[in-house]
């Protein structure tokens, strides 16, 4: 069996350079790059897929898609959600609606390079699917909003693509119809309705939903785009009387209506952050004017 | 485990000074007399973990709340004296071992389950909860903790956490990382807060992410909030054994390439199989060169499914015999052959040192034939019992540590171990962690540049390099750390 042969990202290394503002660009579905710094783009590609591995490594700049196609052909997906590129989906750090089946996009980053603000490749983490060797970077940069960092090149966890899906309605209470099944893929939630995602077996679909009282049904889901709200689960019922929004229960997303509410950040957490980015870009060169602590909504 | 005998050259009795005196007086004064301890007997405890290194401590402190943390790490930053976290002492690789006099902060009387919430699966714990209790006390809701290391029923919540602990079960559903959801720490400096949230987008930095698996190296979680996962309604255990290491192997592959992923997937050679036969009777095949231990789990017609296309799998690659568990009862008996190796190896040598490398599952039969060789050529005992699924190795070399020069053998053949595996597209560890065992290894792996980005991260939590100094990374890598190789070190 060969090596896996790495992207070559000294290119994309030598084009962040080492000292004006530089934005990171990729296909503009995130916001863009950042007004006032010289743009770049991380090289696109899937450099190989492995099947037998559960996994693929690729260029940051690949998008979602061209990934996602590559990865049907073997039966597999990763959990990372669609639109965009690679990069810029790890960059934001938010995992798509199927979050409570699927599990988080930060625990699908088995190995990352980025450019550093010195104009540096780091490698973090490592190309298995079991690591604990050394300080956890890959977690770091995820969500990082190319702060901390420009994501070049990626090796992913993926996981198999289910043999059946189907979505299901129901208006009993939410809660109750997540006690009832096991395990389901998705459970959103507008205050009245519940819809209902779930994977496997064909069989035990229909059972579980024929227990629960689902009722399957192809309404394509309408996610409100105003605010992206982030609650513990429990508390998720005390959105009904705010406005629109779609709730992910078991998870806590909220697709709402308006902007999230403003969240109080403990002193000790932005004074961690603060150290952080004079570490890792001491002057603020990488997408400049970025704040993970307010990101977008 | 094995332990050096030892002339610790430790600070202990040199270095009681003015400072230390002031520092025990803080400490007595911050928790209560009987819990600050300086006794000989606490302290030779309380420097080494399960792995064969020793270090020295001075004053070893047993906290019952957060602010006692608080208290002990403040002190011991006051006195300019470092301090390490422990929590059982079941590390294997040095981790909670004190150096440079540190102060141990033992976090095992901090053991209650705060609260749970049965309808989101979530738990807030303390780290001293031991992790298969955690499991057990939650079991009437039909949920436990995923996490399952070997040690389950003596490691803690805690120590999980600091080394980002897997287990058998983590194949599907992931480490430690993967079902910590927040947790309230005392960071280096003494000040507490909360890392991560309940709720799913916290904002800023995943700084939960980055503290698990941290090693006590940027703080000490004081309380925890876990994902419980739901007890599957359907588990079926297989048992499938091989005439040859290559056909087991490939099975694992095999298996995954098809888009399975069981709940576990554990392989024992055949001298683990013999061990274990003898020690508890469950009919294993002996004469396999390997077995396979999968558990699939689900729902039962997908679980059916997959039983019968790992079934079909392992046959194309000439499986001897397929034992499905007929009931509870033999798939614990199954189990119990898997988890009673380290007791069985016992009755073939008295000591043992456990090794913990990740290679890409298709390298399995590789790397396992230069480990028989590697352990020949240095003429000892090796068992293999391990994560097959992931790709997660656990060589075992069994020898008698009062074999003149056993001990030089052991850590060669155990470094040699190490670089065919990271030679292979492998990793240092999948589990155990870096410690000490492994730090000045680091290098195999990661370019200085790479080592840097990690004491800058480390620098972020802790600029006073405090907290458990001279672990995971190497001389060099962070500025002001002065080597410190304890006793019974091999790197």
């Amino acid at each position: 069996m060969s090596e896996i042969a790495a992207l070559d990202l000294s290119e994309f290394a030598e084009e962040v350079g080492v000292d004006d503002p530089v934005t990171i660009a990729g296909l503009g579905t995130r916001g863009g790059p950042v007004s006032g710094a010289r743009p770049v783009m991380a090289p696109g590609g899937i450099v190989e897929v492995r099947a037998d591995e559960m996994t693929v490594r690729c260029g940051a700049g690949t998008p979602v898609a061209e990934l996602d196609d590559a990865l049907a052909a073997v039966g597999q997906a990763v959990a990372i959600p669609p639109s965009g590129t690679v990069g810029g989906a790890l960059a934001v750090g938010r995992s798509g609606i199927r979050r409570l089946g699927y599990g988080p996009v930060r625990d699908t980053v088995l190995q990352l390079r980025y450019v550093s603000a010195a104009g540096a490749i780091v490698k973090a983490g490592g190309p298995t699917v079991k690591n604990v060797s050394g300080f956890d970077l890959c977690r770091l940069l995820v969500g990082s909003w190319g702060t901390l960092g420009f994501l070049g090149e990626v090796i992913l966890r993926t996981r198999p693509r289910a043999r059946y899906e189907q979505w299901f309605e129901t208006r009993s209470d939410p809660w109750a119809v997540l006690a009832g099944l096991h395990r389901p893929t998705s459970l959103l939630w507008d205050g009245e309705r519940t819809l209902v995602l779930l994977e496997g077996d064909h069989r035990d679909v229909d059972e579980e939903a024929r227990r629960v009282g689902l009722v399957a049904s192809d309404t394509p889901v309408d996610l409100p785009t105003g605010g992206r709200w982030s609650l513990p689960p429990s508390q998720l019922h005390t959105l009904v009387g705010t406005g629109h929004f779609v709730a992910e229960i078991g998870v806590g997303v909220v697709h709402h209506e308006h902007p999230a509410p403003a969240r109080q950040i403990d002193p000790a957490v932005v004074e961690l952050h603060r150290r952080l980015e004079q570490r890792f870009d001491p002057t603020g060169r990488l997408n400049p004017g970025v704040s993970v602590l307010d990101a977008r909504p | 485990m094995a332990t050096m005998a030892t002339t610790s050259a430790g600070p202990s009795g040199t270095h009681v000074s003015a400072n230390g005196a002031a520092l025990v007086d803080a400490l007595r004064q911050a928790l209560s007399d009987d819990r600050v301890r300086t006794g000989a007997t606490e302290l030779g405890l309380y420097r080494k973990d399960a792995s064969n290194m020793e270090g020295a401590t001075s004053v070893v402190c047993f906290p019952v709340t957060t602010d006692e943390v608080a208290a002990c790490v403040r002190a011991a930053v006051e006195h300019g004296v470092p301090f390490v976290a422990r929590g059982s002492g079941t590390g294997l690789a040095g981790g909670a071992v004190p150096l440079d006099g540190a102060v141990v902060i033992v976090t095992s009387k901090m053991d209650r389950v705060v609260s749970v919430d049965e309808v989101n699966r979530q738990a807030w714990v303390e780290p001293g909860v031991l992790n298969l209790d955690l499991s057990r006390q939650v079991a009437h809701l039909g949920l436990h903790f995923a996490p399952d290391p070997s040690s389950q029923q003596t490691c803690s919540i805690g120590g999980n956490i600091a080394n980002n602990a897997g287990g058998p079960h983590c194949l599907a559903e992931g480490v430690t990382a993967a079902h910590v959801l927040a947790m309230e720490v005392v960071l280096p400096d003494g000040t507490v807060t909360v890392l991560g949230g309940e709720d799913p987008e916290p904002g800023g930095y995943d700084l939960r992410g980055v503290f698990v698996g941290s090693e006590g190296m940027f703080g000490i979680a004081t309380k925890i909030c876990v994902r419980l996962v739901p007890d599957p309604p359907a588990v079926r255990t297989l048992l499938l054994d091989f005439t040859t290491v290559a056909d087991g192997a490939a099975t694992v592959s095999d298996i995954i390439a098809a888009g399975i992923v069981p709940a576990a997937v554990e392989m024992m050679d055949q001298l683990c199989l013999v061990a274990v036969e003898g020690y508890i009777n469950a009919g294993l095949p002996v004469d396999a060169a390997v077995a396979l231990l999968v558990e699939v789990v689900g729902l039962p017609n997908g679980v059916e499914a997959e039983v019968g296309r790992i079934t079909e799998l392992a046959r194309r690659r000439s499986v001897r015999t397929v034992r499905v568990a007929v009931d509870e009862a033999e798939r614990a008996l199954l189990w119990k052959g898997r988890k009673s190796a380290f007791g069985a190896i016992a009755r073939i040598k008295p000591n043992y040192y456990l090794h913990d490398t990740v290679v890409p599952r298709s390298k399995l039969p590789a790397v396992l034939a230069s480990v028989y060789e590697i352990a020949a050529r240095h003429e000892l005992l090796v068992l293999n019992v391990f994560h097959a699924g992931d790709g997660n190795l656990h060589p075992l070399l069994v020898f008698d540590k009062r074999e003149p020069g056993v001990m030089e053998r052991v850590h060669a053949a155990g470094e040699e171990i190490v670089r065919v595996s990271v030679d292979a597209g492998g990793v240092l560890s999948g589990e155990h962690g870096i410690g000490l065992e492994k730090r000045d290894l680091m290098g195999l792996m990661f370019s200085a540049v790479d080592l840097a980005a990690q004491g800058d991260l480390r620098a972020a939590f802790d600029p006073a390099g405090l907290a458990n100094p001279h672990k995971v990374l190497p001389t060099g890598s962070v500025c002001g750390d002065v080597q410190a190789v304890p006793q019974g070190a091999w790197i």
